[in-house]
């Protein structure tokens, strides 16, 4: 069988009949990151998919097993470092529960603050990418542009701009410094004006709704059934968001709205994140309102542990749910970390979305599943 | 750490968190539809508030699956996780599943736990039931070993084509230099 490769580096084999043709997307492919998809194509249809993970595993759970808890703080982000705060939160919420720590009330607050800071900062690096992978190069450059005022935020209130290393067992590592409330109501009042002309440019842009209504459409039956999450789930109709049905820390005292969509096409994956920016903003808001002024972190021993038992703590990150499993024996080094995260989760519905779809639209599909190969390979 | 190294005793443990805290009302309800449906083959191994666990046999795995997904209505798969414990010669399969549609489980987790024999993991997949844990019991089994019987694709994921070792997270898997 005579096998090519193409300028771009696709690999191209034509199969028995010479009817199907088998690519290799990936792993250098610019449009897939270290992540391969082998699809199959009559034609221009897509007849089969196959996602090949694993170019950027680098064994994190295993790596959990041999440091502590403190330890383990700053390795635990680097899977997700646009969204290091959201990656973090589930594993400080088992070590708490399985150490019986209590959290200051203003670490609560702070911690949800960063958390939903982080989420955007993700959001916005996503809908970049999302913007540029479907030809659209200004919705490339605004996001990019508009999350640098988050990630001052966040430098103000961490010292580092993407790993910040800020939440610990028993709080947050600092308190935030004076000035930081006034700079994110200021920052945050401009970034929901330039929320307002995301919609003008891209969301309503007829080559954008031509490229992604309809596309790649999940049901909600389908989308549960899957065990894909966040707002992939959510733009299927189901309303679903851990800050909502299972609130931790002060979630449960604060007033948003959980956005759902009911089409289910790549359009609604991209819309509904975007609808959550501005209740993250008012999230933010209101915890800058009620925060109360106190002791930030708990003080814990020099090697903290707790005793035998296990934990399953989730929150919602910017990608979905993120669920952290921690057995713990006693000693202060975990015996065993899961971490169940959204992009993972998200593997599954790839075959089930591109099976039958046209090859041209495999971008605006693979890209609405927010999707990213360092998060899942871990 | 090593296999010398303390293993976390599941089952007094669980003894002790059933005798101390009442099971909430809610989750009382899901363990009694369990029970009465299984009795002996599910063993609860705790209800906390929003968590609930059973260990089952791997022979119950897809009726028990089956009844959680359809009767119960814990209908949304969110992990599967291996764990090795040598000294018991057991590895532990546990999967998560939550619930989307049934407004009071929703806030809640439902694990079930199946143990296999170190040498000889073998358990049932569960993809008839729950098609996204395909990718995750395909981690199982190349992290630690497991094979899931009638798995339509029992290959490794995200190791290395080259990985020519045991499988890494066992505890006798030992990170070099550590």
């Amino acid at each position: 069988m005579i096998q090519l490769t193409l300028p771009s580096g696709i690999q191209v084999e034509p199969s028995e009949d010479g009817r199907i043709l088998t690519l290799s997307v990936g792993p250098q492919h610019p449009g897939s990151g270290h992540f391969r998809l082998i699809v199959q194509v009559d034609g221009d249809i897509i007849v089969d998919a196959d996602p090949d993970p694993g170019y950027v595993h680098r064994g994190e759970e295993k790596m959990c097993e041999y440091r502590n808890w403190i330890q383990n703080i700053p390795h635990l982000e680097r899977p997700m470092i646009a969204d290091s705060c959201g990656i973090l939160y589930p594993f400080v919420l088992a070590c708490e529960e399985i150490g019986s720590i209590k959290v200051p009330e203003r670490a609560k607050y702070i911690r949800i603050i960063m958390a939903e800071i982080n989420a955007m900062i993700f959001e916005l690096y996503w809908l970049a990418i999302y913007g540029i992978f479907l030809g659209h190069s200004t919705m490339f450059m605004w996001p990019m542009g508009d999350r640098e005022l988050l990630i001052d935020l966040a430098e103000m209130a961490t010292g580092a701009r993407v790993t910040h290393a800020y939440f610990v067992p028993g709080g947050v590592r600092n308190d935030l410094p004076d000035t930081f409330r006034d700079k994110a109501i200021r920052q945050l009042d401009y970034f929901k004006h330039r929320l307002d002309q995301y919609k003008d440019i891209f969301y309503t842009n007829p080559l954008f709704l031509d490229r992604t209504e309809r596309v790649g459409v999940l049901t909600a039956q389908d989308a549960i059934n899957l065990g894909v999450t966040g707002p992939v789930l959510r733009a299927s109709g189901v309303e679903h968001d851990i800050r909502k049905i299972e609130p931790y820390d002060v979630y449960d005292e604060l007033d948003f709205k959980v956005i759902t969509m009911k089409t289910g096409d790549s359009y609604a994956r991209a819309y509904v994140p975007y609808l959550e920016m501005y209740e993250r903003i008012n999230i933010i808001k209101q915890c800058l309102e009620k925060m109360p002024s106190g002791p930030v972190r708990t003080k814990l021993g020099p090697n903290p542990k707790g005793p035998v038992g296990e934990a399953f703590k989730r929150v919602e990150a910017g990608r979905g749910e993120l669920a952290y499993y921690v057995v713990s024996d006693g000693t202060p080094k975990p015996y065993r970390i899961k971490l169940s995260v959204p992009s993972f989760r998200m593997i599954a519905a790839m075959p089930h979305l591109l099976k039958g779809a046209k090859l041209a639209d495999m971008p605006a599909i693979y890209w609405s599943l927010n999707y990213w190969p360092v998060e899942a390979d871990r | 750490m090593s296999s010398e190294g303390k293993q976390p005793e599941q089952s007094s443990q669980s003894k002790e968190a059933v005798a101390k805290v009442e099971i909430p009302p809610v989750e009382k309800g899901i363990v009694d539809k369990i029970t009465t449906k299984f009795g002996g083959k599910a063993v609860l191994a705790y209800a906390k508030p929003r968590r609930i666990r059973f260990n089952i046999k791997p022979e119950d795995a897809i009726e028990f699956a089956r009844f959680l997904n359809d009767e119960v209505g814990f209908d949304q798969p969110i992990s599967v996780a291996g764990t090795d414990y040598p000294k018991d010669n057991v590895i532990e399969v546990i999967y998560h599943i939550g619930c989307c549609t049934v407004p009071e489980y929703r806030s809640m987790v439902f694990a079930f736990a199946l143990k296999l024999p170190r040498d000889n993991p073998k358990t049932p997949t569960l993809i008839p039931v729950y098609r996204g844990v395909e990718y995750h019991e395909r981690e199982t089994f190349e992290m630690l070993g497991v094979i899931f019987e009638d798995h339509p694709k029992l290959q490794r994921l995200l190791l290395p084509e080259d990985w020519a070792d045991i499988p890494p997270l066992r505890k006798d898997f030992n990170i070099k230099g550590r």
